[in-house]
């Protein structure tokens, strides 16, 4: 197989690849004499049976993997004009700015940039953004998918009504269920921010709305009558394991729709991470399961960057998350619980929703396959019991919530997939967002001040200034900005875009290879505003 | 007695380096001393602000005689945007009022170091106006030859000439500029210190240091003034807070309105040349390269009004001076290169500094001046749009004669608070509005311009079926109209854009809409219009109207009659259609920027008397204009009711029904002189009576129409408006009007005695309409308004609104004629003397011949279509 080689060469030569690509990259080394035994870098793996790819990842089948590298052997260049590539890196960014009322901003949140780049066809990653309309504070999270999208999507859907519900008071909650019961109009409880390309899926719409309500239900009889001021921390960990308690529920009982059916069965056995922030006031609480990552972006007082990571991965990177597992399980199970880093064998985060795979005993998981619709009946995928399973469940959806104090320093907050990690150093994406937001808003000001300066000088200072903004400026959102240096960087660090352009013209086949689905959401805070809660106290 | 104190320590700080320096080092002693000085606890006059306009005020108050007045000033005198401004002034203007102001100013600091001995830095440099373009160029020969005409010299000159004046200046990419040889420099501080000066010496007292918290107000008038000193009592209060003047008008317990806004504003100071630039070097405004540069201590003072102003202090941030805000290099880079294209050998020029000086800016470019609405007593004078120095002298003199007359000498309406109300004083309207006007400063100001920020605040209900129908919208008094529709098929990106001085593009658009106004029917959505409802127990309503409008309003029931609303001098405060309801309720229809000024004139006259009810139904009522031989089909199909003339004759009006809806007001009057109705609907029937209108209008050939083809309609019908060409210094029997005044109705009425003089001594300015004879409407220059008019050569006056008529194919110009006679002054305006002469209307420096008529051409009212014309392209819907 020379022929591929051709292609990836220039980019396998490349120093930094094996940094940046991670995991992906070993398997690289590898099928360039062999063919993989298995998709390189998913994070669920599973033998590459043509069954699991129709279940879970129609496009991606072993047939059409092959094909794709013949494909690819043909000597042909995939380059993109910088104007193609923008319009690749662009498709899927949006911006929200949190509005002025008055004239004053009395919102922490200044608003936040997201954007996404497929890997997968179609992408699993969703990202979803809203401000609670009954509560105060803004809601932002990203959902890594895995075997398919469906319970990304629905995650990305469900979750910040699960929270907001979790958040409000109980007279509210009276109020809500009050206008359900006799019919009048409900107190809307979020305000989405959502790019065209996120959809809500209707079908789901009221089914979604009944386990809601069923929840709200519960928290109203569960009142104890004093009014206790709900802990953020407890009614995010709260919404996280009631939502993934539905999830699973709604697969046992099914639905009499059989499309309904198949799709609360498709969200329980695929999987996804999520990555969620809460913002109000200087209180923000990051409530991670799996490996997406939240990043703060704090500005020292010389000006320069620095990061502080909100979340802990869990992976089996983190030595907590091992000890978690080998705790939860007899001993017995130690060696195999966590096997080539995944567990099980399998699965690469060590928390997630959905997967049931990992969390039914298999008494159940038969009984709903061998009840369910015959597409899952007939698919290998969902019949196959991950081996050494003994005690489950092996996977919980309870997030791992960080409190962090806003202070002026805290510029900005990064909530990303691992598609954005694997390939880039935290310290640099703040760095990247950092003067890219700065540069924006007001980078170091010239000032005069006792020297000696003529007005040409001063010209051709501002000029080269104003030459190198406007690179910057080429894009209008920092998840973009950061997408192109995810994508595009060379040994230097800086966007090389022969190579941004080679990466984005990888075939759909061949993407998933070279990169992951990145999705990004950079969170701007309001300095003034944070300031000003400080000195109130 | 403390002022001179304050004044002569300012002045020994000022060690020769000029003006900009003594802000560093004031000496604590001063302030001290300040400090322990009480405030009288009385006074006629407190002024707030000890500015430019606040010195000035007090300056010119205390010249007309009014002693006892306090002048306070938070900080120190003269050190808001009045120490930083660039000190020029400069008197070409695009507004009669604001050029007379200039001019008024410039004559003033000419002579104030010799009035008060204190140095002004008054330099007679002179200014020019460099066009890169020709659009530039014709904007400049408009003012030129406005300035011309009311003794300002000025010329347009070539490019080499430019140079010749200015020996650094690059003219290779101008067409040329014009030159107004008497403008000035001065330093702005020290021009406020002499008005303080003298203002102190003629008796007004003058404390720093002291903050104005409220003003206090019991039963619409001013009583006093709470400081942070103590209080003073008080008749009158006079804002000149500069960019606190709109704060301190919300601190009120009533609120007065003030809609002025801060933006950043910089400019560039410089070390002197080599060979240092002579004290008399002409000020450069380079309004295409949005820059101006006058020479300021042998180096260059350079500043100007970008694209994207930086607005600031929205949320009323208020510190005690302006501090020195930050320097934004980046931000000012683009004037910088701007500068340096502009004089290339500044490169190797040293910088001293960039100024960050925050100026204010209204929402239309205007400075605001007058009194307050709704408290009597509070007069403002603030929100200078960067040209506080040139202005600063005239408004001041303006103002102060309102006060002391109760009116100012001109005509001030465009610069009056009252042309603003409650709705324009949003912060975020203002903030926004604000970063749209700056630029506009330097922008180029064709005929027809809109605001594009600040929108869609009040609409009409329709507003959402006309703009489907294509409808492009202009904004009065936040009120969105129609200006035309767009037909499906027209190329609506070229339409947006379209600016120039030439025919626009709609011309084609509009003519259609005016020619099924006269053919077939074409309905107006005007809203906007402001309606007020008066009623009363007894004759009370019809007893105040009659005292306070000039024509007879005891009608019958039903009828509609056009009046005036005159001041003590005849003028006109105010011009309406007024219908009878009732024996005791009338309804009153007034130009849409009056509803401040109306309201508060009536409210000023009116009796306090709880019988009498006067309202505001504006917002109640969504207003149809439907105008055309055909409208009285489309109505009578409407109402199953005939409304010919004999059963429905001209201004009459009559509540009906029209569709399902009940309760219109119909109205036979469509203010263009053209046959229809004007329906007024409660808005909850507007859609259903809109939808109605059209559906049944279809087979009639119904259109939509803006208020361009009214306008184009009621000028060439020589229907004077309100506001553009009728203000309050313009009387009925100066513009034809004998007819809507009812000099001998049984009882006396405002202006009447005014007007009876004026009959018997005749009139010295008449409102004359003029047909452009020799004017090209493809190639040449459109008029707009504001042109000079020659009879026999002789300069005669200025024309008030322009259009074209399409039924004349003329372009048709309303201005005044005056007879001003180089021997013996100006002289009586009779009927003869108008028709005896020959009239040219000076476009841009080009001047037109023009027919001139008293009455409108009467071919117009008897509009037939000829048998042969008709074609089959009129059969096809509109």
């Amino acid at each position: 197989m020379p022929a591929p080689a051709q292609l990836f060469f220039p980019l396998l030569r490349n120093c930094e690849l094996s940094r940046i690509y991670g995991t992906a990259c070993y398997c690289h080394h590898k099928h360039l004499c062999c063919p993989p035994p298995y998709l390189p870098q998913s994070r669920l793996r599973y033998s590459p049976h043509p069954a699991y790819a129709t279940f879970c990842r129609p496009k991606e089948s072993w047939w059409q993997y092959t094909q794709g590298r013949r494909y690819a052997s043909t000597p042909q260049k995939f380059y993109l004009t910088p104007p193609q590539v923008n319009s690749i890196l662009k498709a899927n960014e949006y911006s929200f700015k949190v509005p002025e009322f008055d004239g004053k901003n009395v919102s922490s949140v200044l608003g936040f940039d997201s954007n996404q780049l497929p890997a997968n066809a179609p992408i699993e990653d969703r990202r979803s953004a809203a401000t609670c309309l009954q509560t105060r504070g803004m809601l932002l999270g990203v959902f890594d998918g895995h075997a398919g999208c469906a319970c990304s999507q629905a995650v990305s859907e469900r979750l910040f009504y699960y929270i907001a519900v979790s958040l409000l008071p109980h007279e509210t909650l009276l109020e809500i269920e009050n206008a359900v019961e006799s019919g009048r109009a409900l107190l809307p409880i979020l305000q989405w921010h959502k790019h065209p390309n996120d959809y809500f899926s209707k079908e789901a719409s009221k089914l979604y709305f009944n386990s809601l309500r069923t929840y709200w239900q519960e928290l109203i009889d569960l009142n104890t009558g004093e009014s206790t001021d709900i802990d953020v921390k407890e009614a995010l960990i709260n919404a996280f394991k009631r939502l993934d308690n539905d999830i699973s529920l709604e697969a046992q009982v099914g639905d009499p729709n059989s499309f309904l059916n198949y799709l609360v069965l498709r969200v329980a056995f695929s999987g996804a991470t999520a990555c969620v922030a809460h913002v109000d006031g200087v209180d923000l609480h990051v409530a991670n399961t799996g490996d997406s990552r939240a990043m703060l972006g704090v500005q020292e007082e010389d000006g320069s960057w620095s990061a502080v990571t909100l979340s802990n991965d869990h992976n089996a990177q983190n030595e907590r998350e091992l000890e978690r597992l080998k705790l939860e399980h007899p001993k017995n199970e130690a060696k195999s619980v966590v096997k080539q880093d995944r567990l099980l064998g399998l699965l690469m985060p060590f928390r997630a929703f959905g997967d049931v795979k990992f969390k039914w005993s298999i008494d159940l998981q038969k009984r709903v396959i061998e009840s369910g619709p015959d597409q899952l009946n007939d698919n290998e995928y969902t019949k196959f019991i991950p081996p050494n399973y003994y005690t489950p469940p092996y996977l919980t959806a309870e997030p791992e919530v960080t409190y962090h104090r806003l202070r002026p320093q805290d510029k900005f907050l990064v909530l990303a997939t691992d598609g954005l990690w694997e390939t880039m150093h935290r310290q640099d994406v703040v760095r990247i967002v950092g003067e890219y937001l700065t540069g924006m808003h007001h980078q170091q000001p010239i000032a005069v001040g006792g020297y000696k300066v003529t007005l040409g000088q001063m010209h051709g200072l501002l000029t080269e200034r104003r030459a190198k903004m406007s690179s910057v400026f080429e894009d209008q959102n920092a998840a973009t900005h950061l997408i192109r240096h995810a994508v595009g960087n060379n040994e230097f660090g800086t966007v090389d875009h022969e190579r941004l352009s080679k990466m984005l013209s990888l075939p759909e086949e061949l993407a998933r290879m070279y990169r992951d689905d990145i999705t990004i959401i950079v969170v701007q805070f309001n300095s003034h505003v944070v300031g000003a809660y400080q000195n109130q106290e | 007695v403390m002022f001179h104190r304050l004044l002569s320590v300012v002045r020994r700080q000022r060690t020769g380096r000029g003006w900009q320096n003594w802000s560093s080092g004031r000496s604590g002693a001063s302030a001290a001393e300040a400090h322990s000085v009480a405030l009288p606890a009385q006074a006629q006059v407190v002024i707030c602000g000890g500015g430019i306009m606040g010195t000035s005020v007090a300056y010119h108050l205390s010249k007309m005689g009014w002693k006892d007045i306090v002048l306070l000033e938070q900080g120190r005198l003269a050190a808001g945007s009045t120490r930083f401004c660039a000190g020029i002034l400069s008197t070409a203007r695009h507004l009669s009022i604001e050029q007379k102001m200039a001019d008024y100013s410039n004559k003033l600091y000419q002579q104030l170091e010799q009035e008060t001995g204190i140095q002004t830095g008054y330099i007679r440099t002179g200014s020019i106006f460099l066009a890169q373009t020709q659009d530039r160029l014709i904007s400049l020969k408009r003012i030129n030859s406005r300035l011309n005409v009311i003794g300002i010299p000025s010329e347009i000159i070539s490019p080499k000439k430019v140079a010749e004046l200015h020996p650094l200046l690059n003219v290779h990419d101008l067409v040329g500029a014009m030159h107004v040889p008497e403008d000035a420099v001065v330093s702005s501080a020290d021009v406020a210190l002499a008005l303080a000066s003298a203002a102190s010496q003629n008796g007004v007292q003058i404390y720093d240091r002291t903050s104005v918290l409220h003003v206090m107000v019991k039963k619409g008038q001013v009583t006093g003034v709470e400081t942070d000193k103590g209080q003073i009592e008080c008749q009158y209060f006079v804002n000149c807070a500069g960019q606190w003047a709109y704060e301190l008008g919300l601190s009120n317990e009533e609120p007065v309105s003030i809609p002025l806004h801060a933006c950043e504003h910089f400019y560039l100071l410089t070390r002197p040349l080599e060979t240092p630039l002579q004290s008399n070097t002409p000020t450069i405004v380079d309004a295409d390269g949005r820059i101006y540069i006058r020479n300021w201590q042998g180096g260059i003072l350079s500043g100007g009004f970008e694209k994207n102003p930086k607005p600031i202090f929205t949320e009323g941030k208020n510190q005690l001076e302006i501090q020195n805000l930050q320097e934004d290099w980046d931000h000012f880079e683009p004037l910088l290169s701007s500068l340096l294209r502009r004089m290339p050998e500044l490169d190797t020029l040293e910088i001293m500094k960039l100024v960050n000086c925050p100026e204010t800016f209204t929402p239309d470019m205007r400075c605001i001046l007058g009194e307050s609405p709704l408290v009597q007593g509070y007069f403002v004078l603030a929100g200078m749009n960067s040209a506080g120095i040139s202005f600063g002298g005239g408004a001041g003199r303006y103002l102060a004669e309102w006060m002391v007359h109760g009116y100012p000498s001109e005509n001030i309406w465009e610069l009056d608070l009252k042309r603003f109300g409650a709705l324009q004083s949003s912060r975020t309207f203002l903030r926004h509005r604000v970063m749209e006007v700056m630029p506009l400063l330097y922008d180029l100001k064709v005929p027809r311009w809109d605001f594009q920020t600040g929108r869609q605040l009040r609409t009409s209900p329709l507003y959402d079926r006309l703009d489907a129908q294509g409808a492009r919208w202009m904004e009065k008094h936040g009120f969105e109209r129609p200006k035309y529709f767009v037909p499906p098929d027209k190329d609506l990106l070229a339409l947006e854009q379209s600016k120039t001085f030439y025919k626009p593009d709609w011309f084609d658009i509009v003519e259609s809409e005016v020619k099924c106004c006269k053919e077939a029917v074409c309905v107006i959505d005007m809203s906007s219009f402001t309606k007020f409802e008066i009623t009363s127990t007894g004759d009370q309503a019809l007893e105040v109207l009659q005292y306070l409008f000039s024509n007879d309003l005891d009608v019958p029931v039903g009828h509609i009659v056009h009046t005036g609303m005159l001041n003590e001098g005849g003028g006109y405060e105010n011009d309406c259609s007024i219908a009878r309801l009732s024996k005791r309720s009338f309804f009153m229809i007034s130009p849409t920027d009056q509803q401040v000024h109306c309201w508060a004139w009536l409210k000023k006259h009116m009796p306090e008397d709880s019988n009498l009810l006067l309202e505001d139904v504006t917002w109640k009522y969504t207003a149809l204009n439907l105008i055309g031989p055909r409208a009285v089909d489309v109505l009578s199909e409407l109402s199953y009711a005939p409304m010919t003339p004999d059963h429905f004759p001209s201004l009459f009006c009559k509540e009906m029904s029209v569709g399902y809806a009940n309760g219109i007001r119909v109205m036979s009057m469509t203010h263009t002189g053209e046959p229809g109705f004007m329906l007024y609907i409660p808005i909850e029937y507007a859609l259903h009576v809109y939808n109605e209108v059209m559906s049944v209008g279809q087979k009639y050939g119904i259109r939509n129409a803006g208020y361009y083809a009214l306008r184009s309609l009621r000028i060439e019908k020589f229907f004077a408006f309100w506001g553009q060409d009728l203000n309050t210094l313009t009387t009925p029997l100066e513009c034809g009007r004998e007819s809507r005044v009812k000099l001998e109705k049984g009882m006396d009425f405002m202006g009447r005695d005014a007007l009876l003089q004026q009959k018997q001594n005749g009139v010295y300015k008449r409102l004359t309409m003029f047909i452009l004879d020799d004017h090209d409407t493809d190639l040449d220059l459109w008029p707009w308004w504001g042109e000079p008019i020659y009879r026999n050569g002789q300069y005669a006056g200025k024309t008030t609104s322009s259009a074209y008529s399409y039924t004349l194919e003329r372009h048709v110009c309303l201005g005044f004629v005056h007879n001003f006679s180089e021997d013996t002054g100006e002289q009586v305006v009779t009927a003869d003397f108008i028709n005896r002469g020959e009239y040219e209307i000076d476009i841009a420096g080009h001047r037109f011949q023009a027919k001139a008529k008293l009455y409108p051409v009467t071919s117009l009212f008897t509009h037939k279509r000829r048998k042969d014309d008709v074609e089959l392209s009129d059969l096809h819907g509109k």
